[in-house]
C-alpha cells in the first residue's frame, strides 16, 4: 500500500504546485491509485492532458518517470527485456579464441555467463519493476498495441512481477504508480480494464481553462485569458470534426499574446483559427459562425 | 456499508453495466481510504472502480443519485439533509423574486443560487404529492415549464443586445458590447440553463426517493444505455446522443478492421529480407521474414428503405457506413421508397455527413407511384439501372423492414443480385419476433440473402459492420 499522498486535497494542491490544474475527480483517482496500488487507465479526447498528468504526478512526488510509448507491433523485446545478442555473440567468440589459446571452460560456465544481468537489456516495464527509487510508469497510448501484447501488461500490472526464464522471477521492491493512457481508437480488453482504475479526462470548464491559461502562458492578462477560455468554449460547442484541445488553446493564447492583442474580436479570432483547429472544414465552419455572430 | 455497496452494484448490473466481482471488491477496498462524508470523492471512488466506459457514466450517475441520496449517514452534512430542505420551504419566495433569482442564476452561473432556484421551482411547481404514482419525467417537465427558464434566457439575451453591456476591459472600464461577446454570453447562459435543468432533475429525484424509497424510484428513472437504444423508437434526444457516439465508434471500428486485415494472412517467406536479417546473427537465419499480402478492400453498395417507418434507421446507417468509407474501396448508397435513386454524390466530398444525410431527404428522387414502400418495384428498378455494376467484389447490403404494403415481392430480383455480388446481406431494424407478421415478407427475400440480421441498436450495427469489413 502506497503512502505517497496524505489526502485527495494534498494531491490536488501538489499538482497545482507544478502548474497542472485539475479537478477533484482526477485528484481522487490519483490518490486511490496510490493507496490501492492499482494502475490508472486515463481516457479522453486528444490534448486534454493525459500524458501531462503522469508527468506532473512524477514531478510533484519527486519520482522518476519511466515512459513506454506504445505502437503497433510493440513486443516483449521492446516492452519487457531483451538479451543483448550481439554482445553474447562476441562473448562466445572471445571464448572460442581463448579456448584455442589453451584455456578450456565448459559450455555450462559459458551459458551461465551469457545469460546474466550483464547481457540483459531492461526495457521500460522491467526497469520500472526493478527500480529502487519511487517511480511513475507511463504506458502511453496503450490502445495502439495488439490484444496479445496487452496480456503481457496484465502480468506486470496485476502481480508486479516479470518472469525471465533464464534468471527467474523479478518482483517489484517498490510498486510504481502506473498511468496507462488511451485515445480510444479501440476497446481495450475487459481483463485490462478490470485491473485498472478508470479516469476520463474531458475538456475543462471555462473557469478552469482560464486558470490553466493564466498558469501556463507567461505574461497574459486576466482579461485576455478569460476571453480565450470563453471563445474556446463556444468553438467546442459547434459541431466540429476535432474540437480544440487544451494544448491548442494554450498555443492560441500565446499567438494572441505575440500578436499584441489586448482583447479578442470576431475578426482576430477568425483570422487566427488555424492555431486552434487543424481541419479545413472545421476552420471554415467556425470562422463563418464567429463572423455571423459579429454582424448579426 | 457493505450491504449498501452490494445492492448498489446489483442495481448497476440491472441498469446494464458490466460490473465484475473483482471490481465490486475494489470498490469496497477503495472506500476504506476515502472520507465517506465527502460526497464528491466518495462518488469518484465508486465510479473509478466500477465504471470503465465513458458511455456508462450517465447511467451510473443516475443510479448513484437515487441510491445514496436516501442513505442518511453518508449524506450527513451535505446538501439534501432535512434541515436544509425545511429551510428552503420555510422561506417564502415570491413569484417575482424567483424570476429575478432565476435570471441572476443564469447570468452568473452561481452554483448555490442555481440550486436554490431549482429547489423552490420543484417545491412550487412540480406537483409532487405523497403517494401519487407518476414518473419523474412528468414532475420534471412540470417544474421546468412553470419556471419558464427558456423565457428568462430569451429575456437575458434580448437585454444584453439592447442596452449594450459589455465585459469589463483590461483597464476596468466597461466596454461596448460586440456581436462576438453576445454569442459568448449566449453560450454561457445556455450552459447554465443546462446545469439548472440537471439540478431540477436531481431535486425531483431526491424528493421522490424521500417519498417512495430508492427501489421504486430507480426503476422509474432507468434508461437504456446508448448502445442499446432502439433505432425505431429513439426519442430526439437519444438520437442526438447516438449521433455523437457515431464518429468515435466509426474511428474505433476502422482501426480494428484495418488492423485485422493486415494481420489476418501472413504471406510467403521473403527470402531476400530473411538473408539480409540473418547477417546480424552471423549468417544464421534466426529471424524469418514474410511478405505481406496486399489487402483487398470490399466494395460496398448500401440500398436503404427511407420510407417513414424506418427512415431514422436508414439515415443513421448511411451516415455510419460513410464515416467508415476509408475501409472499403468504394461505398455507394441508394435510397428507395417505391422508386430508387443513387445518393453517393451527396456523400462524396461532403465535409459534414449530417448535412449530406439531410440533403438525401430533400434531393433524392424516390417516389415512383404513391410514396408507400414497394420493395418489389424498387429493387427491380435497382437491378435494371445498376445491376451491371455489381461485380464479384461487391458486397450489397439492403436496409429495411420488408413491409411491402402487399405489393408483389419480386423476390427473384434479389436472386439475380445475389448471383452477381460477393455477398448480399439484409439488415432489419425490427425485432425478430415481428418478422413475417402483417405485410412483412422478410423471409421471402431472406432465401436469396447470405444472411438477414436483426439490427435494432448500435451494438448490433457495429457488430455487423465489423463482420463484413
Amino acid at each position: 500500500m502506497g503512502e505517497r499522498f496524505a489526502s485527495t486535497d494534498a494531491v490536488r494542491a501538489g499538482l497545482g504546485s507544478v502548474d497542472y490544474l485539475t479537478d477533484q475527480a482526477t485528484a481522487a483517482v490519483v490518490f486511490l491509485a496510490d493507496r490501492l496500488d492499482k494502475p490508472v487507465l486515463v481516457e479522453g479526447p486528444a490534448g486534454t492532458g493525459k500524458t501531462e498528468l503522469a508527468k506532473s504526478v512524477a514531478a510533484m512526488s519527486g519520482s522518476r518517470l519511466i515512459r513506454l510509448q506504445c505502437y503497433e507491433g510493440l513486443d516483449e523485446a521492446k516492452a519487457l527485456y531483451e538479451w543483448n545478442y550481439r554482445k553474447q555473440l562476441l562473448r562466445i567468440q572471445a571464448q572460442a579464441v581463448s579456448d584455442a589459446g589453451g584455456g578450456s571452460r565448459g559450455w555450462g560456465d559459458l551459458e551461465g555467463d551469457i545469460f546474466s544481468e550483464e547481457f540483459l537489456l531492461a526495457r521500460p516495464l522491467l526497469e520500472a519493476i526493478r527500480s529502487d527509487e519511487p517511480t511513475v510508469l507511463l504506458v502511453d497510448e496503450v490502445d495502439r498495441v495488439e490484444v496479445e501484447t496487452e496480456a503481457l501488461l496484465l502480468e506486470v500490472l496485476s502481480d508486479w512481477q516479470v518472469s525471465v526464464p533464464e534468471l527467474g522471477t523479478v518482483r517489484a521492491t517498490r510498486i510504481p504508480l502506473v498511468f496507462l493512457t488511451s485515445n480510444n481508437t479501440r476497446d481495450l480488453s475487459e481483463a485490462l480494464k478490470r485491473r485498472c482504475l478508470y479516469l476520463h479526462l474531458d475538456y475543462p470548464d471555462p473557469e478552469r481553462e482560464r486558470e490553466i491559461v493564466l498558469a501556463r502562458v507567461a505574461g497574459i492578462t486576466e482579461h485576455l485569458a478569460d476571453q480565450v477560455a470563453r471563445v474556446v468554449r463556444t468553438i467546442r460547442q459547434m459541431e466540429l470534426g476535432k474540437p480544440p484541445s487544451v494544448s491548442e488553446t494554450l498555443d492560441w493564447a500565446r499567438t494572441l499574446l505575440l500578436l499584441g492583442a489586448e482583447s479578442i474580436d470576431a475578426e482576430t479570432a477568425a483570422s487566427t483559427l488555424h492555431v486552434l483547429l487543424k481541419q479545413r472544414s472545421d476552420i471554415a465552419k467556425a470562422a463563418r459562425e464567429l463572423r455571423a455572430a459579429a454582424t448579426g | 456499508m457493505l450491504d449498501a455497496i452490494t445492492t448498489f452494484v446489483d442495481e448497476l448490473r440491472v441498469a446494464g453495466l458490466p460490473v465484475s466481482l473483482t471490481e465490486a471488491i475494489d470498490a469496497t477496498e477503495a472506500l476504506r481510504h476515502v472520507e465517506l462524508v465527502d460526497r464528491a470523492v466518495f462518488k469518484e471512488a465508486l465510479a473509478a472502480t466500477l465504471v470503465k466506459r465513458r458511455e456508462h457514466r450517465p447511467a451510473f450517475d443516475t443510479v448513484f443519485d437515487v441510491w445514496f441520496s436516501a442513505r442518511r449517514p453518508l449524506d450527513a452534512g451535505l446538501v439534501g439533509t432535512e434541515e436544509a430542505l425545511a429551510d428552503d420551504d420555510g422561506r417564502e419566495v415570491g413569484d417575482e423574486e424567483l424570476v429575478t433569482m432565476l435570471e441572476q442564476a443564469l447570468e452568473t452561473g452561481d452554483a448555490a443560487l442555481l440550486r436554490t432556484v431549482a429547489r423552490s421551482a420543484v417545491a412550487r411547481f412540480a406537483g409532487l404529492e405523497p403517494g401519487r404514482a407518476l414518473g419523474s419525467a412528468y414532475h420534471l417537465h412540470r417544474a421546468l415549464r412553470h419556471l419558464d427558464a427558456e423565457g428568462a434566457l430569451a429575456r437575458l439575451l434580448g437585454a444584453s443586445g439592447d442596452d449594450g453591456i459589455g465585459g469589463l476591459g483590461p483597464d476596468g472600464v466597461i466596454h461596448h458590447s460586440s456581436g462576438l461577446d453576445r454569442r459568448l454570453r449566449a453560450d454561457e447562459y445556455r450552459a447554465n440553463l443546462e446545469r439548472l435543468q440537471a439540478e431540477v432533475e436531481a431535486e425531483v429525484r431526491r424528493r421522490l426517493v424521500a417519498d417512495r424509497g430508492a427501489d421504486a424510484v430507480v426503476r422509474s428513472v432507468r434508461r437504456p444505455l446508448p448502445e442499446d437504444v432502439d433505432f425505431m423508437h429513439a426519442t430526439g434526444e437519444e438520437m442526438v446522443a447516438l449521433r455523437r457516439t457515431l464518429q468515435p465508434l466509426a474511428r474505433r471500428l476502422a482501426v480494428r478492421m484495418a488492423r485485422r486485415r493486415r494481420h489476418r494472412h501472413r504471406g510467403p517467406l521473403d527470402f531476400r529480407s530473411t538473408v539480409r536479417h540473418s547477417l546480424s546473427y552471423g549468417g544464421v537465419p534466426a529471424e524469418p521474414r514474410f511478405r505481406h499480402r496486399r489487402p483487398s478492400k470490399p466494395e460496398l453498395m448500401v440500398v436503404a428503405d427511407v420510407s417513414g417507418s424506418v427512415a431514422a434507421f436508414a439515415r443513421f446507417t448511411l451516415q455510419f457506413v460513410h464515416a467508415l468509407s476509408g475501409q472499403f474501396s468504394r461505398v455507394r448508397s441508394f435510397v428507395f421508397v417505391d422508386g430508387v435513386d443513387e445518393v453517393t454524390r451527396l456523400f462524396e466530398g461532403a465535409d459534414d455527413l449530417a448535412e449530406a444525410v439531410r440533403r438525401v431527404n430533400t434531393e433524392a428522387d424516390v417516389i415512383w407511384a404513391d410514396g408507400h414502400s414497394d420493395y418489389g418495384h424498387a429493387l427491380g428498378d435497382f437491378l435494371v439501372r445498376w445491376g451491371t455494376e455489381i461485380t464479384a467484389r461487391t458486397t450489397v447490403v439492403v436496409l429495411g423492414d420488408a413491409r411491402n404494403n402487399y405489393h408483389p415481392s419480386e423476390e427473384w430480383v434479389l436472386g439475380a443480385v445475389s448471383s452477381r455480388a460477393r455477398h448480399l446481406w439484409w439488415l432489419n431494424p425490427e425485432p425478430r419476433s415481428y418478422w413475417d407478421t402483417g405485410d412483412s415478407i422478410v423471409s421471402e427475400y431472406a432465401s436469396h440473402c447470405d444472411g438477414v440480421f436483426e439490427c435494432r441498436n448500435l451494438r448490433q450495427l457495429s457488430r455487423f459492420v465489423e463482420h463484413i469489413g
